[in-house]
């Protein structure tokens, strides 16, 4: 029934008959290329692990020179070589599918997991259109990623295990897209959970970094704990957790009954720690004390995108439940606005970009929530070209920022933005592509995040307004707030623009000699995914749009919809059914293509405005900055949330512990182990005085045996 | 007169088990058990009167017994004395917690 | 007639066995204890176990007794006349202790129902008028107890080499 390399069972419900079948192509090879791409490079990273302990401890800067040992130039290949291979693969499986037009999920098993009585878990991937497009998304944008990393981290000491590391994220990321059952993508889901405490922790002899990865992980696990108690609920309501057979009993289930909104909100939460919403989202801003490409791969492009992969899967189940949907668009509106108001105050170029891509997720899941799947989807894709890019950029300034603070012995902070200014002029591939970004992320057209970013708004109404919709007015204030956050979007990225790239040099007449612009092998990813944030909008332009001059006319086409439809069309209808037309016009009047023109001139007129505003401002450099007070202060102070955890939650269970350690532990059950061994001492103490060694004493021992055996047998 | 040898016996057997129990002199406990010995076989003759030949076979076997179980036991209790230069059983006490 | 001469022993059986207790010096004890054995001897008689009283006088009162006398010659024990009985407690818990045993002993001892002279004694009558005082006691251990018969010599010769391995002094 099933075999390693392909042989597939066909799962699903009953088959519409397609014009020839769809044949994989080498499947499990793309989960196992990675895997063995963590072996080689682990392997090598044991072997390179002594040279590199003691450079780890001085500080993790190996100082090679042009002679690189093998330890060091394999994994250069190795890591990139199994993602470029599986990204291969995986685009010829689409290419299969596409030309096939696979309506039904293909399942390929390869073994029992999991077999005890009623409860079977296979090992299983599933290839539809949804994972097959995830999974193109993360093996392409990590190849590219892996190529900046080659140049990135090539003075760094622990270089092999680095990209073990990465291709292990790799390995497990593909198992949660691929995973065929809510158990596998848990397994998945937990994995890039490790791999992400694995990275953020990176250099782990600095104390505060290997904080960073303890807290990324602790959070996380609170939301895994919301997946397990959806996935108890799941298997006590179908019986199964298998995708393909729960979703087809879930269509019958009832609409807004009880159980199906527990089980979605459960999943939420679960997709809250992963994907870094309120109130889990206090890891991501943290996990930047991680290297940069980390952060450009975990942290934008993939792991965080698994919660919005989750709520497309669970589709069906989040079309039956409208409380859950409004709560996970309200969740997600809400961080919108709240990441970005924090990123308006923040220096340090990384902490803008974690918070920016906090705010994004947020209008993710607004998509998601308001029945949108395919958007979300959509903007995840988009936001992944866009924000890899950002990180990428990032990485290349603070990596050249590093270089030349360093060749001058000066220990102020490479990331902060006070310390930057006027690096146009020394790298200006670095700040051509990453403004290529910034209008992406702020929804400027022609560019990619304009279609999907401007869309998830447009649906918020459109479904929001519909004929049967609850909650209408909900929804009206869900998207005055989303087109609030976009302008703030649009203003923070402007800022971040100008205090790096524009304006005076504040970085220092000495440094400002070292610095340069990246080798090829950091600046060609960047053009790539630039190429990739104007392009990659146009494949999912709504036909409104496209009737007027917005959709660019022939360049275009509502593709990613049509592609997704299988996967959405079991939603779709319940919606239809409950929720009945979608709305023409957005609560303040005005039709789809009013509001797309309204809000990209909008977002064009925010960052011209901010450009000419803050370049103008004098930014004081970091050394010499002022305290900030008010309300500027409570936003660079993220709101206080992480001081208000620490009280609230943080302290108390902390003194708990130590309540249960001390008194609970040390005194109570120690003491009770402690006393029965005392009693046996003492007891044995006194019992062995019977031995006094003398034989009257014996014989007398024996006479009284003598008579209890005589009195037992006579009487 | 049956009955009243054994009542004799077991009187007799009382004491020798109160000798054991009190003197501390090595030969004369085993005297003592010495004593007891003879208790039984008593009362093995009485019952043999009862009960068939068989009793005083018995009484045979246990005096050839007793007799190989003196000699090897006073070869003990000479041994012991070359080492603690006294048979008073209050000074083996090596066995003392 | 019987019966007095069977009270008398009696008596000077128990008087005995008190002696060997009670006595101070180690060589009292001991000819004490050959009282015993002689008053002993007597009521084996009285008892039609002719045979056996012989052998009681012969070997245990003759030999073993004989034994222990060069034993606490050999020890020189003799001389110190200090009375060796445990007393306080002990001696107290003791006597209780025994006493005991005794009141079980004789219960189990006198009760009415064991009849004079039964099966048992009339075979013994016919095995003395049939083989003599010494084949009454041959004719068993010979046929129906020969393997402990010759187990028993095996035995004593076990005990002769054990008392001279013991008995000899370190060095020969």
């Amino acid at each position: 029934m099933y075999n390693a390399l392909g042989v597939s069972v066909q799962g699903g419900q009953a088959t519409v008959e397609t014009a020839s079948q769809f044949q994989p192509f080498f499947p499990g090879l793309i989960i196992l290329l990675p895997l063995i791409g963590f072996l080689i490079n682990g392997a090598l990273a044991l072997r390179h692990a002594q040279a590199s302990a003691s450079a780890v401890r001085l500080g993790g800067e190996l100082d090679l020179g042009d002679h690189l040992p093998p330890t060091h130039t394999l994994p250069s290949y190795v890591a990139p070589g199994v993602m470029l291979v599986a990204f291969l693969i995986a685009s010829v499986n689409f290419a299969r599918m596409f030309s096939v037009e696979l309506h039904d999920p293909h399942v390929i098993e390869y073994w029992t997991w999991i077999a005890t009585g009623a409860f079977t878990v296979k090992a299983a991937i599933q290839l539809d259109q949804l994972s097959i497009l995830m999974t193109m998304i993360v093996t392409g944008v990590g190849f590219l990623i892996h190529v900046f990393s080659v140049g990135y981290m090539r003075d760094d000491a622990g270089y092999p295990r680095y990209f073990s590391y990465l291709n292990l994220f790799i390995f497990f990321m593909l198992v949660l897209v691929m995973g065929a059952s809510y158990p596998l993508m848990f397994v998945g889901w937990e994995g890039v959970g490790l791999c992400s405490y694995l990275l953020i922790g990176f250099w782990f002899s600095d104390r505060e970094k290997s904080d960073a990865g303890k807290k990324a992980f602790i959070v996380n696990r609170i939301g895994d704990f919301g997946f397990l108690i959806a996935m108890f609920l799941l298997f006590g309501m179908f019986g199964t957790l298998d995708f393909v057979p729960l979703f087809s009993q879930a269509a019958n289930l009832e609409y807004g009954s009880g159980l199906v909104t527990a089980v979605t909100l459960f999943l939420f939460l679960g997709a809250a720690g992963k994907s870094a919403q309120i109130p889990l989202y206090v890891w991501l801003p943290d996990a930047m004390a991680g290297p940069t490409p980390v952060s450009a791969l975990i942290h934008a492009a993939t792991m965080v995108t698994a919660g919005v992969y989750l709520v497309v899967r669970s589709s069906v189940l989040y079309a039956l439940s409208p409380i859950a949907s409004a709560t996970v668009a309200g969740v997600g509106v809400l961080t919108a606005l709240f990441a970005a108001t924090i990123a308006l105050k923040q220096n340090d170029i990384k902490k803008v970009l974690a918070y920016s891509t906090v705010s994004q997720l947020g209008y993710m899941f607004v998509g998601v929530g308001v029945g949108a799947y395919a958007t979300g989807i959509f903007h995840l894709m988009t936001h992944a070209f866009f924000k890899a890019l950002l990180f990428l950029g990032a990485g290349a300034v603070i990596h050249s920022m590093h270089h030349s603070l360093h060749r001058t012995n000066n220990h102020q902070d490479p990331q902060d933005m006070r310390n930057m200014g006027g690096l146009r002029a020394f790298m200006p591939i670095t700040w051509g592509t990453m403004w290529v970004a910034t209008f992406a992320i702020s929804g400027i057209w022609p560019f990619a995040g304009f279609f999907s970013k401007d869309e998830i708004i447009w649906q918020t109404a459109a479904f929001g307004g519909a004929a049967k919709a609850p909650y209408p007015m909900l929804y009206q204030v869900y998207w005055v707030i989303a087109l609030v956050a976009a302008i703030l979007t649009a203003f923070y990225m402007t800022r971040m623009m100008v205090m790096t790239f524009h304006g005076a040099s504040r970085t220092g007449v000495e440094e400002v000699k070292h610095l340069h612009e990246s080798p090829p092998v950091m600046w060609i990813p960047l053009i790539a995914l630039a190429f990739f944030s104007v392009v990659a909008g146009w494949i999912n332009v709504p036909e409104a749009l496209r009737e007027t001059f917005i959709g660019l006319g022939p360049l275009t086409s509502e593709w990613l919809h049509h592609w997704l439809e299988p996967i959405t069309e079991q939603a779709h209808h319940i919606q239809e059914l409950n929720l009945g037309e979608v709305a023409e016009q957005a609560p303040f009047g005005g039709g789809e293509v009013t509001w797309a023109l309204v809000s990209t001139t909008l977002a064009l007129v925010t960052v011209l405005a901010s450009f000419q505003f803050l370049r103008r401002r004098n930014v004081k450099v970091a050394a010499e900055d002022t305290e900030l007070s008010g309300f500027s202060k409570v936003l660079y102070n993220k709101w206080y949330v992480d001081e208000i955890y620490d009280r609230l939650i943080v302290q108390p269970l902390i003194k708990s512990s130590r309540f249960c350690w001390k008194v609970i532990d040390a005194r109570v059950i120690d003491g009770v182990v402690n006393g029965v061994g005392w009693t046996a001492r003492a007891l044995g103490f006194v019992v062995s005085m019977f031995q006094t060694g003398t034989v009257n004493m014996y014989a007398f021992v024996l006479t009284i045996g003598a008579l209890i055996i005589l009195g037992v047998s006579v009487f | 007169m049956i009955t009243e040898a054994l009542v004799l016996s077991a009187m007799i057997f009382v004491l020798g088990t109160f000798g054991v129990l009190v003197r501390r002199n090595a030969i004369i406990m085993f005297l003592c058990i010495e004593l007891q010995l003879n208790a039984v076989n008593l009362a093995f003759i009485a019952f043999s009167r009862l009960m068939g030949i068989d009793g005083q076979v018995f009484v045979f076997f246990v005096m050839t017994v007793a007799a190989a179980e003196a000699a090897v036991g006073l070869a003990i209790i000479i041994s012991v004395f070359r080492h603690y230069k006294t048979v008073n059983v209050d000074n083996f006490k090596l066995l003392r917690w | 007639m019987i019966e007095v001469l069977f009270y008398v022993f009696a008596a000077v059986a128990l008087g005995g066995a008190l002696g060997v207790v009670w006595a101070k010096s180690p060589v009292g004890s001991l000819l004490f204890m050959v009282v015993t054995l002689g008053s002993l001897a007597g009521i084996f008689v009285l008892l039609e176990a002719h045979f056996l009283a012989a052998i009681q006088v012969i070997v245990y009162a003759g030999a073993i007794m004989v034994l222990f006398l060069f034993v606490i010659m050999l020890l020189n024990l003799g001389h110190d006349y200090q009375r060796d009985l445990k007393g306080g407690a002990f001696a107290l818990l003791s006597f209780v202790i025994i006493g005991l045993m005794a009141g079980v002993l004789a219960r189990q001892f006198s009760t009415d129902s064991i009849p004079e002279l039964a099966v048992g004694g009339q075979a013994i009558d016919a095995l003395l008028e049939q083989h003599g005082v010494v084949g009454a006691i041959a004719q068993p251990l010979y046929t129906t107890y020969v393997v402990p018969f010759e187990i028993t010599g095996v035995l004593l010769l076990v005990a002769i080499v054990g008392a001279l391995a013991l008995a000899k002094k370190d060095g020969r």
